[in-house]
């Protein structure tokens, strides 16, 4: 479960048009045309809003109640009368718990990309900046944290922690830390030697200005492009989980659980596992196409 | 070289240590007492305290820390809380199966990945080059213990040409073996493919746009001389960085490919250790995977340099 390098630095140091200044008219016109000239990013980017909605609107567009069992109805088969999936051993509506699922894990790889992103681009950003021993020390923290591979360091936290979603969610994120601050640290000292830091420095500026105002805005474009990267590898790596049982707990409508469980059955009930399988896997895809399409278009050398 | 060897080394060491702590940690930070998961029914406060006294839980924690990184040190790994048995010994009688599944699954992907990925770079924007690269988005998007299900499903449940799990060893019948092995191999091997294949197309691609090449077909070398003979020996190298990766991270993508197979290896030997809240056996596999991992990371390095004379390690 490794992450792909994300893409470097335009040498220019130039604003891309994903930076917000505020969105103002030029900045809605930039991006505008930044998504017409780059269709494989709109298009990306219209299958993680479309996610993005399945998960807000689930209680809304669920034909049915996603726990609620009804003996009855027990594995009824795809496109039965009223549930067009099916309904699971227990007479659950397939639909409806594949379309909470997307509730559960999106969270998710919300909170852990976050937790990642925050602790990790805190070290970069400390380490790039300062160097010394500081940097020498946090680099062999975060070397220690490589040391484990990803799906490993996660399982331990987990098995530390007690299983559950929340302790996943923090596993997940540590898990992502040693990516972001490699990535950021790097760019940091990229920025460093660049003229328009030295002429800032010089000028006078102050260090929590030079970072606010100069150095963070430059990272940006790579940081989006891994943030979408490791959101792939959140919800991967909660179903993994969630499917080994160290994640989500029965009745939670998760994915990866379901899967846990529909795999008893696939003998006479194989959609038990193939839908949520199919949703992790169409997910997964859409975070990974974003990820791979603004690396492309957002790193000056593969625009070419 | 050798100065290379020693600095990397020497880098090493504190990241060793980190490991260390982390995982001795992992065991402290476990809600719950070792006392009362190996006492049952007698919690009597004076056998707690007679048990904490036995495993040396009443020492000070960096006392207990320097204790056990003595006794790994020695290999002794401690015993298992559920079943007494040293971790070492649990962990050993597990690893051939792991380490059979492991290399049969990397064979696999190399076999999906080179091929594909040559063809794909030699034939860059054709069909077949659209189709390669959908399959390693696909690849590592999809997870491995779906792939495992589905191949159940397919393969095993409906057309009944494989088992749908377990394992016999080869020394016992090596036609079972086989036919055990044959669908967990594809499943773990699928995303390795999927990334080896990424590798191997881009790696082409730089290899046949240089100099040499060219030399070559001037030459008057045959198209398919230049692309397998001499591109790709060459485009290989970064590959087997990834593929050296993919060897020292053999347990972490056994864990779940062996839960879906039953298959009996570490893999599965660590997930039952967690539900079991079998600490020390899980502190075992954990310690194993990050050191294997460190290893792997380390002979890349090395071995990089050997195939790429122009790597300089000044």
């Amino acid at each position: 479960m490794s992450s792909t390098p994300a893409t470097t630095l335009s040498p220019s140091g130039s604003p891309s048009p994903l930076q917000g200044r505020g969105l103002g008219r030029g900045a809605r016109q930039n991006i505008l045309k930044f998504g017409r000239t780059h269709l494989a990013v709109t298009f990306a980017l219209a299958l993680v809003a479309l996610l993005f909605l399945v998960a807000l609107l689930a209680p809304f567009i669920s034909p049915h109640d996603p726990i609620a069992v009804v003996a009855n109805d027990a594995y009824l088969r795809p496109l039965s009368p009223g549930h067009l999936l099916g309904t699971d051993e227990l007479g659950r509506d397939l639909l409806s718990r594949a379309l909470w699922g997307a509730r559960v894990s999106l969270p998710v790889a919300f909170v852990a990309v976050a937790v990642g992103l925050f602790a990790g681009g805190l070290i970069g950003l400390v380490s790039g900046y300062w160097g010394g021993i500081i940097d020498l020390l946090l680099m062999r923290l975060i070397d220690a944290l490589l040391a484990f591979p990803g799906l490993i360091l996660a399982i331990a936290i987990v098995a530390a922690l007690g299983p559950g979603l929340r302790n996943a969610m923090i596993a997940i994120g540590i898990v992502a830390i040693p990516t972001y601050a490699r990535l950021v640290r790097a760019l940091v000292l990229q920025l460093k030697q660049m003229e328009f830091i030295t002429a800032t420095r010089s000028l006078g500026a102050t260090a929590p200005r030079l970072i606010l105002r100069h150095l963070i805005p430059n990272l940006l474009n790579p940081i989006i492009v891994q943030v979408s990267l490791s959101a792939g590898f959140a919800i991967l790596a909660e179903a993994t989980l969630s499917f080994l049982g160290l994640g989500a707990t029965v009745p939670t409508p998760d994915w990866g659980q379901m899967i846990n469980s529909g795999a008893t059955f696939l003998a006479n009930d194989p959609w038990l596992a193939i839908v949520p399988g199919a949703a992790i896997s169409l997910t997964v895809y859409s975070f990974n196409f974003l990820g791979d399409s603004l690396r492309d278009a957002l790193d000056p050398r593969l625009r070419s | 070289m050798t100065a290379y060897i020693v600095r990397r080394l020497a880098l090493m060491v504190p990241v060793a240590f980190l490991v260390t702590i982390g995982v001795f940690m992992l065991i402290h930070l476990t809600p719950g007492d070792p006392a009362l998961i190996l006492l049952g029914e007698d919690r009597s406060p004076q056998a707690i305290a007679a048990i904490h006294h036995r495993l040396g839980l009443d020492q000070p924690l960096y006392i207990q820390y320097l204790v056990w990184l003595g006794q790994i040190v020695h290999l002794d790994l401690g015993r298992s809380v559920t079943t007494h048995q040293p971790v070492t010994i649990a962990i050993g009688e597990r690893l051939p199966a792991t380490f059979e599944l492991g290399a049969v699954a990397l064979i696999w992907s190399l076999l999906v990945a080179i091929p594909l990925g040559t063809i794909a770079a030699v034939r860059r924007g054709s069909l077949a080059d659209r189709i390669a690269t959908g399959f390693t988005v696909g690849g590592v998007s999809i997870p491995n213990f779906f792939i495992g299900i589905v191949l159940i499903f397919v393969l095993s449940v409906s057309l009944r040409l494989f088992p749908f799990g377990g394992y016999v060893p080869f020394n016992q019948d090596p036609y079972q073996n086989l036919r055990h092995i044959v669908l967990p191999a594809i499943a773990l091997g699928t995303a390795g493919a999927a990334i080896n294949m990424r590798f191997t197309r881009s790696s082409m691609i730089e290899v046949l746009n240089l100099d040499f090449i060219r030399t070559a077909r001037a030459k008057g070398a045959s198209w398919q001389r230049v692309v397998f003979i001499h591109a790709l020996k060459n485009a290989l190298i970064p590959v087997v960085t990834i593929i050296g990766l993919q060897v020292g991270g053999i347990i972490e993508g056994a864990v779940v490919t062996e839960t879906v197979f039953t298959w009996p290896g570490v893999g599965r030997l660590a997930v039952e250790s967690i539900l079991n809240r079998d600490y020390t056996v899980v502190q075992g596999i954990v310690l194993l995977a990050a050191f294997s991992f460190m290893f792997a990371n380390l002979l890349v390095d090395l071995v990089y340099g050997w195939l790429d004379p122009r790597i300089s390690y000044a």
